[in-house]
């Protein structure tokens, strides 16, 4: 069987490397999962008699502060794929090491977040607003845990492919970041969907 | 992605100008839904911000800005059908309110029952 062979340079025909095309139609095929669940909110609201303002059930300032820490680690990975265009994996271990624990930190504010919710006999079954609420969000959260897993992986083990092929390594922090921002990205348009509206 | 001598002083400072932009919006976004809470004006000006916010993320961060041609097409292929999947409940509203009528009348008749 014949596989699509890895390419460090962008191909001819394409102009991009094949990595690179392959997270972009991964990306595609997330934006539309998003968009069915956004779309399903839409139809839930509208088709409601009543939707209650996200601010009266929901923490505003946890879900502010989760803002700022995703917004941060976006920074952060960006920096660590720039570290890696001058060559050194000093910074791109100190900046992907962020982008990490920032991540964690968006999980344990998640976590205080649904706890309270919980506390508070707030469940997925409670009403439609909720079910919604934790639809979405867990699935974000989800994708925020698959990122820590291929973040850490290259932070760590992974790493070790920058002594053999850097440029390769160096593209692999790309299209990894590629998909971190754009978990950062739905998480953009559900603060205000979910929290302020 | 432009090709060349890569500028990591120019990249950094661009980060961190899209950085403090991002973060600005955020405060104006929840001091506006403070403000036009539940209003229209409110919700319209939370999604106009959002979407800055998202197009700067996916300029700068994700190099859309100098991108090449496929990887447009594609992204391009991908939000006219995210548009359309997000009309599509706004298109059959009318089916929705059809079938909450038929709901509240079957609750009404189980009562009666």
């Amino acid at each position: 069987m014949d596989t699509i062979p890895y390419t460090v340079q962008a191909r001819p025909d394409t102009g991009l490397y094949n990595a690179k095309l392959g997270v972009w139609l991964f990306l595609a095929s997330e934006v539309m999962l998003f968009g069915a669940l956004f779309s399903s909110y839409i139809l839930l609201r509208t088709g409601s008699p009543s939707w209650p303002n996200g601010a009266s059930i929901l923490n505003i300032p946890l879900a502010m502060t989760n803002t700022f820490v995703l917004i941060t680690s976006s920074v952060t990975m960006v920096m660590a794929w720039a570290s890696l265009k001058i060559k050194n994996l000093k910074k791109f271990k100190f900046y992907s090491g962020m982008t990490l624990l920032l991540a964690f930190i968006f999980l344990i504010i998640k976590v205080f977040e649904y706890s309270a919710k919980f506390h508070h006999e707030l469940y997925p079954g409670t009403s439609t607003f909720l079910a919604i609420y934790f639809t979405m969000t867990g699935l974000h959260a989800l994708h925020v845990i698959g990122g820590i897993i291929v973040i850490g992986y290259f932070w760590g083990p992974g790493s070790r492919m920058w002594l053999i092929e850097p440029e390769r390594f160096t593209n692999r922090i790309e299209v990894v970041g590629l998909y971190w921002h754009f978990v950062d990205l739905v998480w953009i348009f559900l603060f205000p969907v979910l929290y302020l509206l | 992605m432009s090709t060349g001598v890569y500028d990591y002083k120019q990249d950094v400072r661009r980060y961190l100008i899209v950085f403090f932009a991002l973060a600005t919006m955020t405060i104006i976004t929840v001091a506006v839904s403070y403000i036009e809470s539940g209003k229209a004006m409110g919700i319209a000006i939370a999604i106009l911000i959002a979407t800055i916010k998202a197009s700067l993320v996916a300029c700068y961060f994700m190099h859309l800005i100098s991108e090449k041609k496929l990887v447009y097409l594609v992204l391009g292929l991908t939000a006219i059908f995210f548009i359309g999947l997000l009309f599509l409940p706004l298109w059959e509203s009318h089916s929705i309110f059809e079938g909450m009528q038929h709901l509240s009348l079957m609750k009404a008749v189980r009562n009666v029952a």
